[in-house]
């Protein structure tokens, strides 16, 4: 085969589809604005990522249209939404694997900033104050000039593993607590309880952390549904860090 | 496995690394282009993550308020000194006054002035503008842009130099490799610069792939094998298949060199100050604090926004504790920012004018891209500074469609853009005006680096009503230097040196021939005495694996 023939396969002259947009619509900062859904026409892109469909519809069909893109590269977490009713990261969402009618919608449990646009910043600011979500050391003061502690590397790589959560609250929207309590921590918070019970660093016993998680809306609330666990974009372990939470704080609660 | 041998994912690839046993248990570290030495620490494949994530988990330990979704659209000075910022709120749009002893600007680099960056999409260069719109405080070294030669298309992500390292092919409109026709000898292999200048050479010839997003090249990786894709280069194809639905084994890649890293900023002194406004802060990409040259290494970025947090901060937390520092807050001199902020994007939203914000953005960006990008000549440069002149223009002529209360996505990006329109200015009339090439900065009318005429920053000011940076040059002085500039260490030997290097090289050879023997503490303070340009609390020695602390 000539070389030639191949690049005919990407970004080559076919023909695309046309894609339908419904877009659930509602500005709160406008007395005027009601809910309701809106539809855009789209022709789609050779590798259009739902970031660029959107991008392209505020550029040149509505300017008001808003939505959340930081990194547009599955690193920051920012742009989570419901994807056809399922959360998920809009920026590594590619058009072709969906259908030709697609809707979005905001991601429900977090305050609504605008159409698509959500504050998980506020949720998860009080979700870490809640559960107190850094190093909790003895010592004061930190002398800089000094080599750090020693970590067992693959203990640190235990580590890491959990500290690679987003906090794009894909998994707070799909769990059925967190809709309907609103004091729940959710997945995520128990990912970083998880997180933090594994540092070595960290000086709160099993007793502090079940002061934290060791009720209704922590470890007892979750309903093993587990739909946090299927809609992680980083993949967590959700499942077995719940459930080896929630088998802790038992054991510590019958003491 | 030998004892010390670790096997950790670096970038989505397994890679094993070999610790000295004394070192096990530290922070990891590995080495980096263009570095002898281990010496960049990193965490799996997320060290910046890592970073952010334990700043912000002190920040909310210490109790510290963060004020999310609120945009600084002008700092509030008199001309002397700065006491602080008029800030909208990007969630009702309203606007506030921030006032403050001190001001700092952590705002970040500023890649979208180019079309295709690897930068985020908030990249936008508006706390450089805040700075210069000042007409007071400059920037240093705007036109030294760093770029990347494989980012994805369109979206900028970076895919790895590994492609080209294990055999990858650059390939044209035509599926012609054309990197032979350019380089008969490294080919693809040619270092990252001069790719990245062939290929917008490429393209320029017309020999580029025309897209809806803009036009690319294709990095063909197809001959490498699934099975050596699939274990080798493991992130690319992810990348490939998260962001463009492409199996690379099977299909080509749209490439086009991005923009990568903003090495100017607002420049400071070494206490991050800027030089002509007190009280006005900058630390991290937004900053020229001499932390970077001309070019950047891998890894010293993120080490800069946490070492210049310490030390910065520091001194920010030192000038505020000083009685001299202090300031009557000038209630008038507020109010007077807040309403022409306010009479500002009130004009924006009632004007009937006829330009789009959104096209003015896009033309900005094509233009950076190709006249400003990595191959530059003056020709060129002065055609892309007068068709920036001419969008600024058009700029105050901006209309907008809708006047949706709220953010108003179509406002934020009009008042953007007109400060993204300066930032442009500067890097592209600075780099008009180098007439040498340096680092990233490579004129091809001016291809050698010339120390005799040009070992100077570049200072860019915006006066009160110019449609023009003002530059100027700050000489620096070798005599001062601890590694006076000279040869890379690779690459021709056909710069033009400083006058006064030789003289300061021997200097040095002789203090280091007197001093042998000496320690390296006594040698250092001889050459280039710095502890003292530190916070007090800093300057103590660090301790190394070879050099333990007594006590
Ligand atoms: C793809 C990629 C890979 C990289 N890889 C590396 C690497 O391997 N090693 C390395 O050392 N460096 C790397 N870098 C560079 C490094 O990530 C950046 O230089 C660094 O993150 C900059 O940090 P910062 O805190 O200065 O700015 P940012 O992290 O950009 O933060 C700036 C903040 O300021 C906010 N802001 C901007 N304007 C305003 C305003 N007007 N008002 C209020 N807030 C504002 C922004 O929203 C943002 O939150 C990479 C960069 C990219 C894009």
């Amino acid at each position: 085969m000539s070389e030639t023939q191949k690049t005919a396969a990407p970004g080559g002259q076919t023909r695309h589809r046309m894609l339908t947009f419904h877009i659930l619509r509602y500005n709160p900062q406008d007395p005027d604005s009601k809910p309701h859904m809106q539809s855009y026409q789209l022709e789609e892109a050779e590798g259009m990522t739902l970031f660029l469909a959107l991008s392209e519809i505020r550029e040149h069909q509505d300017p008001t249209l808003q939505y959340d893109f930081v990194c547009r590269a599955g690193i920051c977490g920012s742009c989570s939404m419901l994807i056809n009713g399922r959360p998920g990261l809009a920026c590594r969402t590619l058009t072709k694997d969906l259908g030709t009618e697609i809707t979005l919608a905001p991601l429900p449990v977090f305050e609504l900033i605008g159409d698509l646009s959500v504050n998980t910043g506020k949720w998860m600011r009080g979700m870490s104050e809640r559960l107190e979500t850094w190093v909790h050391t003895k010592e004061q003061e930190l002398n800089l000039d000094k080599a750090e502690e020693r970590m067992d590397p693959d203990l640190a790589e235990s580590i890491y593993e959990l500290d690679r959560c987003v906090e794009c609250g894909s998994c707070v929207a799909a769990c059925g607590t967190a809709q309907m309590r609103n004091d729940f921590v959710g997945a995520v918070g128990m990912n970083k309880v998880a997180r933090f019970k594994l540092d070595p660093r960290d000086t709160r016993t099993d007793d502090d952390f079940y002061e934290l998680v060791g009720d209704d809306s922590g470890v007892f609330g979750c309903m093993s549904l587990l739909g946090c666990h299927d809609v992680c974009p980083k993949e967590l372990p959700l499942q077995t860090q719940i459930a080896f939470l929630r088998r802790k704080m038992i054991s510590v609660g019958l003491k | 496995m030998r004892k010390g041998d670790r096997q950790v994912i670096i970038n989505s690839q397994k890679v094993t690394i070999t610790e000295r046993d004394e070192a096990q248990g530290l922070i990891a570290q590995r080495d980096f282009g263009g570095t002898k030495k281990w010496r960049t620490c990193y965490v799996s494949d997320g060290t910046g993550h890592a970073m952010l994530y334990t700043a912000s988990d002190r920040a909310i330990a210490e109790g510290i308020d963060v004020h999310e979704r609120k945009e600084a659209i002008s700092l509030i000075h008199d001309g002397h000194r700065c006491y602080g910022a008029v800030v909208r709120d990007l969630i009702t749009g309203e606007l506030s006054v921030y006032l403050a002893k001190a001001t700092a600007l952590a705002t970040g680099g500023a890649g979208k002035v180019y079309r295709v960056t690897t930068n985020a999409i908030i990249c936008e260069g508006i706390g450089h503008a805040l700075a210069l719109e000042t007409g007071v405080a400059c920037l240093g070294n705007m036109e030294a842009v760093q770029f990347h030669p494989t980012g994805i298309v369109p979206l900028g992500i970076l895919v790895t130099e590994g492609c080209r390292g294990d055999g990858g092919l650059l390939r044209d409109v035509d599926g012609h490799r054309f990197m032979p026709d350019y380089e008969p000898e490294k080919k693809e292999l040619a270092s990252r610069d001069v790719v990245s200048r062939r290929m917008e050479e490429h393209i320029r010839k017309g020999k580029g792939v025309k897209s809806r997003f803009g036009e690319h090249l294709w990095l063909d990786i197809t001959l490498l094998g699934r099975h050596h894709i699939e274990h080798n280069l493991r992130e690319v194809k992810e990348i490939c298949e998260s962001f463009m639905g492409i199996d690379p084994a099977e299909k080509w890649i749209p490439v086009r060199p991005a923009h990568h890293y903003t090495m100017g900023g607002v420049r400071t002194n070494h206490t991050g100050e800027s030089q002509q406004l007190k009280g006005l802060f900058a630390a991290g990409e937004a900053a020229c604090w001499d932390m970077h040259g001309f070019n950047r290494l891998g890894g010293n970025s993120v080490a800069e926004t946490v070492v210049a947090g310490m030390i910065v901060g520091e001194f920010i937390s030192d000038f505020c504790d000083k009685k001299e520092n202090d300031i009557d807050i000038p209630m008038s001199l507020a109010q007077q920012f807040y309403d022409s902020e306010k009479a500002k994007l009130g004009s924006l939203l009632n004007s009937a004018g006829k330009e789009n914000a959104f096209k003015l953005n896009t033309e900005m960006q094509e233009i950076m891209t190709s006249s400003v990008g990595i191959f530059r000549n003056g020709d060129a440069l002065a055609e892309g500074v007068k068709h920036l002149q001419d969008l600024l223009k058009r700029s105050r002529n901006i209309g907008l469609t809708s006047k949706v209360p709220g953010v108003n996505p179509e406002l934020v990006m009009a008042y953007r853009v007109q400060k993204m329109l300066k930032v442009a200015l500067a890097i592209a009339y600075g780099a008009q005006n180098r007439t040498e090439s340096r680092g990233a900065h490579f004129r091809e009318d001016y291809p050698h680096r010339n120390d005799q005429e040009w070992l100077k920053r570049t200072l860019a000011f915006w006066r009160d009503g110019a449609d023009l940076p003002e530059l100027q040059y700050e000489t620096l002085d070798v005599m001062k230097m601890e590694l006076p500039p000279g040869w890379r260490g690779y690459g021709a030997k056909d710069y033009i040196d400083h006058p006064d290097t030789a003289k300061r090289q021997a200097e040095i050879d002789e203090i280091r021939k007197q001093m042998e023997g000496s320690d390296r503490f006594a040698v250092q303070d001889k050459i280039m005495p710095f502890r003292d340009k530190l916070p007090a609390s800093l300057r103590g020695r660090n301790e190394r694996l070879d050099e333990p602390l007594n006590g």
